[in-house]
């Protein structure tokens, strides 16, 4: 799968895969950082919504994939991201023909322990 | 705007936006008043979500509106202090129009001893026809 620009930007690449959905990776670096040692809140939330996208994407054969256009998302903030890897992943929690429910869930060194999820509602045009 | 502030958000930006989340969207400065903070972003290919129509990735607007909001927090009680997000809710209205900065403008509405409550908005030109909402809850991290 061909990430967009924002997702180079941020350093991200596929890791894997989880039925069907990949599996994203966020090294740490300058570039993603908010306080020093600390990843930007923004930048994690841009990885959740990438993951939310992603997931999406990746159920659709390329010739019928649709244009996605984000309606809201919510972010929530569980811990602080730290000096590491972090990793996320989408989940279709509906997928209707015009909108579709998403979720998605980041995590550093233990996926027992998320750091953020984001929900996401997002409309499609086909 | 406040004149005897121990936080001075232009400064904070000028050290901030060269280095870390805030350089590598290109975050800039605009203007503040006693409990809000505008700062933009240019326009950049490297922030495109969808290539076929060059529309900015919601993320670059999430977090510009993450840290118009969390100005407007250190802005108000006048100094920085360490917090982290709890929440961050943003309704993408419409997409930016590719080519033109974003504007993102955050209000500190409330203050408590632990948790601050914040809105915005964010547009790309005109603030009346605006391309995001946001609403989030910041909990300090330090005295």
């Amino acid at each position: 799968m061909k990430l967009p620009p924002y997702a180079e930007l941020l350093g991200l690449s596929v890791a894997g895969e989880e039925a069907g959905a990949p599996l994203l990776l966020m090294p740490f670096g300058v570039g993603v950082m908010g306080r020093p040692g600390f990843l930007h809140g923004g930048a994690i939330g841009g990885l959740l919504e990438m993951a939310a996208f992603t997931a999406l994407y990746a159920r659709f054969p390329d010739e019928e994939r649709p244009r996605i256009k984000p309606i809201t998302v919510t972010v929530d903030f569980m811990r602080g991201g730290r000096e590491a890897d972090t990793f996320a992943i989408g989940i279709i929690t509906r997928l209707g023909t015009r909108v579709a429910n998403l979720e998605a869930v980041a995590w550093q060194e233990d996926r027992a322990k998320p750091i953020a999820v984001a929900r996401m509602n997002v409309l499609l045009s086909r | 705007m406040p004149v005897d502030s121990a936080f001075d958000p232009e400064r904070f930006v000028s050290t901030l936006a060269s280095r870390a989340h805030g350089g590598l969207l290109g975050l800039r400065y605009i203007a503040h008043g006693a409990d809000w903070s505008e700062l933009a972003i240019d326009y950049s290919e490297r922030l495109i979500g969808d290539e076929a129509s060059g529309v900015l990735a919601s993320g670059p607007i999430l977090a510009l509106m993450d840290m118009a909001t969390s100005m407007a927090i250190w802005i108000r009680q006048q100094r920085f202090r360490a917090q982290a997000t709890l929440d961050l809710r943003v309704d993408y209205l419409r997409p930016a129009t590719p080519g033109k900065a974003v504007i993102g403008r955050g209000e500190c509405y409330r203050l408590t001893r632990s948790v601050a409550f914040v809105r915005g908005q964010a547009h790309d030109g005109d603030p009346a026809d605006p391309v995001a909402h946001v609403a989030g809850t910041y909990m300090f991290t330090s005295p």
